[in-house]
């Protein structure tokens, strides 16, 4: 690939152009930035995405809507049940369909649980990023907690192709309440820890305060959502903004950080597995036996014309945007990924700032590139 | 194939129609109704056309006034619509469409904008100036349908390596007797 430098640009002849990715394990898949370094200082950083292009977007194309739901998985391939529910409330929208209030419910518990498998996820790597070795170990043993659970209820731990279009595939298994029981005491516990491990570590502060500091406005402008964004200081959450689903019956939380650096990026999303975790109690309890299933075709056929839904993933506003003819494919789907949007604020992030500290920035903004490529 | 696994129509008096195609229905809630009535006021220079769709107002307007309509929604006080949430492009085969959904946190009402664009050759003004974030949506705007988006600063390919050749977005575009290597 060729880089083209243009006369207006703010880099020098003198400036050290270093290269980083796309094989390089803290760019946390196949991600390429380069960078124009004057000593230790970046002064421009140009990123180069599209190693994972799939074209997914197309291929949806050419499925029928209860095949999308499998290319959905492949979107963000850490927190799948979100990107499945997604798609699967867009078509329910276009056809104006009401779900069973128990399929709702094990969607919402699943979710959730998904979400706090992906920020232990990236509390275990974010902890790699600034060169602790420990936490990734903790992170992983709760996130394995959560994969268990996944594989008894979808039988897969990670591509689970579980929700339908009109509820969930099927019903929870019988030991589901004794299950997420221990489960619930043993993250609240497990949180506990990584808490204390990483949180006030000297070191750890170090490394991560008051670097790469991005304000709300200009957050905003670059269209960055979710956590990263309400770690500098907006208040901006789908699941309160525009409650889905069954958002509304519940009682929770949404931390907000003041700085908009690394370390409240950081701090967001632990607080943000708390408050997941208290949805999930409070919807094992209200949660009653009943369909899992409303009475949808096989083979469905939405109603022609077009939806925008948005749901919030564990990286943010996770928008898809479905037009259909009136067939039993769509005739196009365009996702809106909370990590392709959030990646766009990284020239700004790493402008200035240290080489050493180029890791630590990119970590904090928890990208996955399944879902910037597509 | 689908032809194929069809009945024979054996009665030539009363030919066969095709399927009627249902159209989903429309349900607006409080916000939107309200944007809806403010629209006119503010968008009193422009020429625009209101159609609704589901739980969206969306507004079809021409290409060249998209850059001051976008200006104008963003910064006018009742319609607040800061946060560019996505820029699709759609093929509609005899013309492409731009959609734009846009949002206002303050207010939490949503608005849709479509500019149609034809098939040879289009052109749209950037609204990078705007919303830096359209940046990258507009450049994979650009690699998988070939729209121009005139103004944006850098618009090389993003998503597609240097050199792809055709913008697989596009329905023309092979789906299945296309190799790469």
């Amino acid at each position: 690939m060729r880089i083209q430098k243009n006369p207006t640009d703010e880099t020098n002849s003198l400036d050290l152009m270093v290269n980083m990715g796309p094989q390089h394990p803290s760019t946390h898949g196949v991600f390429r930035v380069v960078l124009w370094i004057d000593g230790e200082r970046i002064v421009k950083s140009e990123p180069h995405i599209g190693y994972l292009h799939r074209g997914s977007e197309k291929l949806c194309e050419d499925e029928l809507y209860s095949q999308v739901i499998t290319l959905f998985d492949r979107l963000d391939y850490v927190s799948n049940l979100n990107c499945e529910l997604a798609f699967c409330m867009a078509t329910e929208k276009l056809m104006d369909l009401q779900i069973p209030d128990r399929a709702e419910y094990i969607r919402v518990i699943l979710c959730e649980l998904n979400r706090i498998a992906n920020h232990m996820l990236f509390y275990g790597a974010y902890g790699l990023d600034v060169g602790a070795m420990t936490p990734v170990l903790y992170g992983f043993r709760e996130r394995e907690r959560i994969q268990s659970l996944f594989e008894s209820v979808t039988g897969a731990r990670m591509m689970h192709n579980y929700i339908r279009i009109g509820g969930v595939k099927e019903d929870l298994p019988d030991n589901f309440e004794r299950r997420i029981a221990t489960l619930t005491e043993q993250l609240k516990r497990g949180i506990e820890e990584c808490d204390d491990l990483l949180s006030n570590n000297e070191m750890f502060l170090a490394r991560t305060k008051g670097i790469g500091i991005i304000n709300g406005e200009d957050a905003l402008d670059f269209g960055m959502t979710g956590p990263s964004l309400r770690a500098s200081g907006i208040l901006e959450d789908v699941r309160i903004s525009e409650p889905y689903s069954i958002y509304e019956r519940f009682n929770f939380g949404i931390p907000v950080g003041t700085a908009g650096d690394c370390y409240d990026r950081y701090y967001v999303r632990v607080e943000e597995m708390r408050q997941s975790l208290s949805i999930i109690e409070q919807a094992v309890q209200q949660m009653e036996k009943g369909p899992i299933l409303a009475n949808v075709r096989r083979i469905t056929r939405p109603p022609k014309g077009e939806v925008y839904i948005r749901t919030e993933s564990p990286r943010g506003d996770f928008g898809v945007y479905l037009v259909s003819d009136g067939s039993d494919k769509p005739y196009r789907v365009k996702v809106r990924a909370p990590s392709f949007a959030n990646l766009q604020t990284l020239q700004h992030l790493l402008r200035d700032a240290y080489v050493a500290d180029s890791v630590v920035i990119l970590g904090s903004i928890d990208i996955v590139l399944g879902e910037v490529d597509r | 194939m689908a032809e194929k696994l069809q009945t024979p129509n054996n009665n030539p008096k009363r030919p066969r129609r095709p399927p009627e195609i249902p159209t989903a229905s429309v349900k607006l809630d409080e916000r939107e109704k309200a944007l809806q009535s403010l629209l006119p006021q503010v968008l009193v220079d422009f020429e625009f056309e209101t159609v609704l769709a589901v739980d969206e107002v969306i507004i079809s307007i021409k290409p060249q006034d998209l850059p001051a309509i976008c200006k104008v929604v963003k910064d006018d006080d009742d319609l607040n619509l800061g946060y560019l949430r996505c820029i699709s492009v759609v093929d509609y085969i005899e013309y492409l469409e731009a959609v734009y959904h846009l949002f206002s946190l303050k207010k939490r009402h949503k608005l849709v904008i479509k500019v149609q664009l034809p098939t040879e050759s289009p052109h749209l003004p950037s609204v990078v100036s705007i919303w830096r974030g359209a940046d990258w949506f507009e450049r994979e705007g650009h690699d998988l349908f070939g729209v121009v988006f005139d103004g944006h600063p850098n618009l090389v390919p993003l998503v597609l390596y240097e050199g792809f050749n055709g913008n697989p977005g596009l329905k023309s575009f092979p789906f299945h007797d296309y190799k790469e290597w």
